[in-house]
């Protein structure tokens, strides 16, 4: 037997192992404090009591000027708090899900973690994250925050369990560069759907293996896209109460005729399909991919880590969106955690993702370290002070020209944004089906693809503790 | 030694004890690895699959529940299809394809160890990169296959990126990669035969394919026998190609048993239920295994 298969069979059972080996350390641990009481949660950290904690996503090594800029803000948050040390723990990317079980298991998970936003749900549901409800109830940063993004943190009784990083909605990412080639005025990206069918034709024209607009199909991406584009339609894909699949409708079948028309008749979205997350991402960067939605933080990640110019890119609202997918990062409070780990991770949370002028709000920096600053990537703080003066600061020390990224600014402020349907992973896995069968088969057929999906999510979701 | 002389303990046992015992140091060894890496596994994840588990509180017994979510999942059935499919096909290429190379390697007169070494070299390529080098050929547009089929004025197919397509695209990058093992090991099984039935059967006026069928294949066939089942064994298993290329699709076509495992395990977070698929799939591959260890015994007494 090759050894690999073996190994890739018994992978859950030996994570499974560490986890036994190593789980025993949690009983010794002090007592875990998801469910402690709501006056000692209130009341604010000691300044002579002594904490470490641990947290993950500083850069790595490879990506210096982010590390550096990281240290510097670990080293001024300990000169604000003398009594807390933070460890920090390198890694890229932030999280891998292949790892996150096996850390919780073995205590090596840090006291503050990262999350995607798709995923925080599942983690609440398997109560592998701390409540830390009665921790922020005094912390001003928090209440800032638009309530719409730490809804996605809370459970169905509405108790918190992380503190976002990053939120942003789904907008339409383009190429001004292609658009200019063929013949298409980059400062007016498409506002209709009709439009991107237009443009994606005309870009796709222009050859070379050039993609008109692009679309993703597989490892889950492709069921993501596909919410986002039902979301902008002003569908929904699970009804009210959360239990039942409610995507079989007109608004699903006309953006897949869309999609399909695309794809078979016009020939404008490149014969390569089966995209995952980082395919795209890669068109983007070698410069030969006209249009797709994404939010602005597509055009970070594609400058920070594809090799796209920022300044080729240029992001609008999601055409004729009612409602547009809320997407984002944060972290989350590992449950092993002391009361007062808590209290100094909320402390570090705050300085860090929630604080206008530090951390990565720290404009300033970030422009003296030739990172990109004026992308539009975050909008957690909605259209209050807060948000004035982000808006504010990111103008000042803007990077990139801002004009590109306006049309998604002025755009998507009247848009609502919308979360994620409940088990979201599991939903996409079969909502990727549908994507993949369009944009692979010329035969599809649309009703019967959404009604397949629609008996097979409410399996699904009938069966969700 | 010197004690082993003195003690009539030592005199009565003798030293084949004493040989056994350095045995018995060598074997812990190996059992020690077995027993924490394989044993101990099996066990953790029978045991994982009826509980739920959420790695920080004590875990709770569920009994089979999670059974019972894994046997509702919609993508279930197709995974199993899509494995035994696999299967049977990577066992026709798989199967033959490295029997049918040996066979030829083994009549040549030349350049025999040459092209040994050009059929082997697949295997020394990691895994990872062969999967993603067949992704570049796989490509649609300027993928390698297409442009030959071009050459020669044939349309280009799909591969990957069609559900008729794409797991016996999967097949041939896995017959691909594992073309030179089998090769080897059936090059090894062929020179056993003894040359003077070949002579015979010449003699006798057989010709090539006659030695094959009334030589080879009878001489060969509990090799022949035990590989079947290894490679069942094996490809049942199949991960890392629908994992690297296709992400289980286009439409769950290439989604299999490990890779459902995976999604649960994994993406999912749900270890009992990724468990207890682990289970399921240890009891189909235990009866393989069950087969492959009564026929390697014969083997081995045939042989004795």
């Amino acid at each position: 037997m090759r050894p690999r298969q073996v190994a890739a069979l018994l992978t859950v059972a030996a994570l499974a192992l560490s986890g036994t080996a190593c789980g025993a350390k949690s009983s010794k641990d002090d007592k875990p404090s998801a469910n402690g009481t709501a006056g000692a949660a209130a009341e604010p950290l000691d300044p002579n009591t002594k904490v470490t904690i641990s947290v993950g996503c500083q850069p790595p090594k490879t990506a210096k000027e982010f590390r550096a800029d990281w240290d510097a803000d670990v080293a001024a948050f300990q000169a604000k708090y003398p009594n807390i040390t933070i460890e920090s723990k390198d890694a890229f990317p932030c999280i891998v899900p292949e790892t996150f079980q096996a850390k919780l298991a073995s205590g090596e998970m840090e006291n503050v973690y990262y999350v995607y936003y798709t995923d925080a749900q599942g983690i609440i549901r398997n109560k592998q994250a701390a409540d830390i409800t009665d921790y922020v109830s005094g912390v001003k940063n928090v209440a800032d925050v638009n309530p719409l993004f730490l809804q996605t943190l809370k459970d169905e009784g509405g108790r918190l369990y992380g503190l976002p990083r990053k939120a942003y909605t789904m907008g339409l990412v383009y190429n001004r560069k292609l658009f200019a080639r063929a013949g298409l005025d980059p400062d007016k990206p498409p506002t209709t759907w009709a439009e991107v069918r237009d443009h994606a034709k005309k870009i796709s024209a222009l050859g070379d293996g050039t993609v008109g607009y692009g679309e993703y199909s597989a490892g889950n991406t492709g069921g993501w896209h596909f919410t986002s584009l039902l979301y902008g339609a002003g569908g929904s894909v699970v009804g009210p109460d959360g239990k039942t699949a409610a995507f079989n409708t007109p608004e699903a079948r006309n953006f897949l005729q869309l999609l399909k028309d695309m794809r078979w008749t016009d020939n404008s979205m490149g014969t390569k399909q089966g995209h995952r997350w980082e395919d795209l991402m890669r068109l983007l960067g070698s410069g030969k991919l006209g249009m797709m939605i994404g939010a602005p933080d597509v055009v970070t990640e594609a400058f920070n880590n594809f090799g796209a110019k920022a300044e080729d890119l240029g992001t609008a609202a999601l055409p004729e969106a009612k409602s547009s997918l809320l997407g984002g990062d944060g972290y989350m409070i590992n449950p092993r955690s002391t009361p007062d780990q808590i209290k100094a991770a909320i402390l570090w949370l705050s300085f860090h993702e929630l604080t206008i002028g530090e951390g990565q709000f720290n404009y300033a920096r970030n422009k003296e370290s030739g990172r990109p600053v004026g992308i539009p990537e975050n909008i957690l703080w909605g259209d209050n002070d807060s948000g004035k003066r982000e808006k504010e600061l990111r103008a000042r020390y803007s990077t990139v020209p801002t004009g590109n990224f306006a049309h998604y600014d002025q755009g998507s402020a009247s848009i609502p944004p919308k979360v994620e349907p409940p088990n979201a992973q599991a939903v996409y896995a079969l909502l990727d089906t549908v994507m993949s069968a369009i944009l692979t088969r010329k035969d599809a057929n649309i009703d019967d693809l959404l009604a397949e999906a629609e008996k097979k999510v409410n399996a699904v979701l009938s069966r969700t503790k | 030694m010197a004690v082993a002389q003195r003690t009539p303990r030592g005199a009565r046992w003798g030293p084949a004890v004493r040989r056994n015992l350095t045995a018995y140091g060598f074997l812990s060894g190996a059992l020690l690895c077995f027993a924490f890496f394989s044993w101990y596994p099996m066990i953790r994840g029978f045991i994982l699959s009826l509980q739920s588990n959420n790695f920080v509180d004590p875990p709770t017994w569920v009994g089979l529940d999670n059974y019972r979510t894994i046997f509702a999942d919609p993508v279930f059935q197709t995974a199993w299809v899509n494995t035994v499919v696999f299967t049977v096909l990577a066992l026709l290429c798989g199967y033959v394809v490295p029997f049918c190379t040996a066979l030829v390697l083994n009549e040549l007169r030349h350049a025999r160890g040459y092209l040994r070494f050009v059929v082997y070299l697949p295997v020394m390529l990691p895994p990872a990169v062969a999967v993603l080098l067949f992704k570049w050929f796989y490509d649609p547009g300027p993928g390698l296959f297409n442009q030959v089929l071009g050459l020669v004025g044939l349309p280009g197919l799909s591969w990957l990126d069609a559900s008729s397509t794409a797991l016996i695209s999967l097949v041939l990058v896995s017959t691909w990669m594992n073309l030179g093992t089998g090769t080897l090991i059936y090059l090894a099984a062929l020179q056993s035969v003894p040359g003077e039935l070949y002579e015979a059967a010449e003699l006798d006026g057989a010709g090539f394919f006659r030695r094959v069928w009334h030589v080879t294949i009878p001489q060969t066939r509990l090799i022949l026998l035990v590989m079947l089942l290894l490679q069942i064994i094996a490809t049942m298993q199949v991960f890392i190609e629908p994992y690297l290329l296709t992400g289980g699709g286009p439409e769950d076509s290439t989604m299999t048993v490990v890779y459902l495992m995976y999604q649960y395990a994994f993406t999912y977070k749900d270890f009992g239920a990724g468990s207890a698929l682990g289970v399921m799939l240890m009891l189909v591959l235990m009866v393989f295994s069950a087969a492959y260890l009564r026929f390697s015994r014969d083997d081995t007494q045939e042989r004795s």
